[in-house]
């Protein structure tokens, strides 16, 4: 086991862990003030809330790993496009309340399963952050499941958005499951998971919601990739300027 | 937006073990799942309880504030009902 090497492999998986949590926490912060009821508005918030939480628990430890002194602020305000590794899937704009359902139970469906498989994994400290977080993201997947079903079995009218959400938004899908060599070398130092034994999951689970919901499962298509390189959608740069407006405009503000 | 279409829910919500359910407040939800994760987020978001109960509000049936000279008043001078003519012994917390 070569150290130094794991201990990159470890920095840049939990980088990656951060920056899907954050950008995803960006997106639905957006939308506070906006929900359909006051009920889904809190329960939107606290999701929103959920995933800052744990992206805050990985880039405090991405800054331990890495050891030259960058804190969690500096992750997330201070990095530019091309350095943040998150997926395409969680930066998708949110569209209507069909939409953000929809990239959310992709995602959640995935993370969850992520989370599980981590709350094992041979590094003491990143299972423990998986421990707190699977109990959040499992109670995510839950609510969004159940908005899957209700709105795919709904009208005539949450039938047809949420399918053409669900049609649009399939071919971010894929890079959850497309490995690379942090994957394997992070499965293989650390009991990491097991992206095809995930897949395989994960299409039970969407498969089972699906039927449940009257939606129909995409055909296989051509996937987009690029996001954990840094290449990201267009929508990204619009993102992260308003998310780090002020850290930019004033460096090293504080509350 | 207020959606009058949801029917109204009431809450209620058991703070820890031991202890009996008490009415939390009331949310708005489409159907009975949905009203217990709308309870969830909205009633037990500090750390609040450990079961959640919910029921339609149209389900509860409630005494008529107008009767209630009727029904509660009778019970105000029934001073013998109250257990406060026994002596409690020591150690006893919990009556």
């Amino acid at each position: 086991m070569n150290i130094a090497t794991d201990k990159n492999v470890l920095l840049e998986y939990v980088l990656r862990l951060g920056d899907n949590g954050l950008i995803l926490a960006q997106r639905l912060i957006e939308l506070v003030a906006h929900g359909p009821e006051l009920e889904e508005e809190l329960a939107n918030a606290n999701f929103s809330l959920d995933y800052l939480g744990q992206a805050r628990l990985f880039y405090s430890y991405a800054g331990e790993l890495e050891g030259k002194g960058r804190v969690e602020d500096d992750f997330a305000f201070m990095r530019s496009d091309r350095e943040f590794c998150n997926v395409q899937l969680v930066e998708q704009p949110n569209g209507h309340f069909g939409g953000t359902v929809a990239r959310s139970f992709f995602f959640d469906t995935f993370y969850q399963l992520q989370l599980e498989v981590l709350t094992n994994c041979r590094d003491a400290h990143l299972a423990g952050i998986a421990v707190r977080a699977v109990r959040e993201i499992q109670y995510h997947q839950r609510h969004n499941s159940q908005w899957m079903i209700r709105l795919g079995d709904g009208t005539d009218e949450s039938h047809r958005c949420l399918q053409e959400s669900v049609d649009s938004l399939w071919r971010y899908t894929g890079e959850l499951f497309a490995g690379d060599s942090i994957d394997d070398q992070f499965r293989d130092a650390f009991d990491g998971p097991d992206l095809s034994a995930l897949l395989a999951r994960w299409r039970e689970i969407v498969e089972s919601v699906f039927s449940e919901a009257t939606l129909d499962v995409p055909d296989d298509q051509w996937m987009i990739e690029g996001g954990r390189d840094g290449r990201h959608s267009e929508h990204f740069g619009s993102l992260i300027a308003e998310m780090q407006t002020m850290q930019r405009s004033y460096p090293g503000q504080q509350w | 937006m207020t959606n009058y279409d949801w029917p109204l829910y009431e809450v209620f919500i058991r703070t820890k073990a031991g202890l009996s359910h008490r009415h939390a407040g009331s949310v708005h939800a489409a159907d009975d799942e949905m009203a217990l994760n709308h309870a969830h987020d909205v009633y037990t978001r500090r750390n609040e309880g450990v079961s959640i109960w919910v029921v339609r509000s149209s389900e509860i049936v409630a005494s008529d504030p107008a009767e209630s000279d009727a029904f509660f008043e009778p019970a105000k001078d029934k001073i013998y009902r109250h257990p406060t003519f026994y002596e409690i012994p020591d150690g006893v917390e919990n009556i």
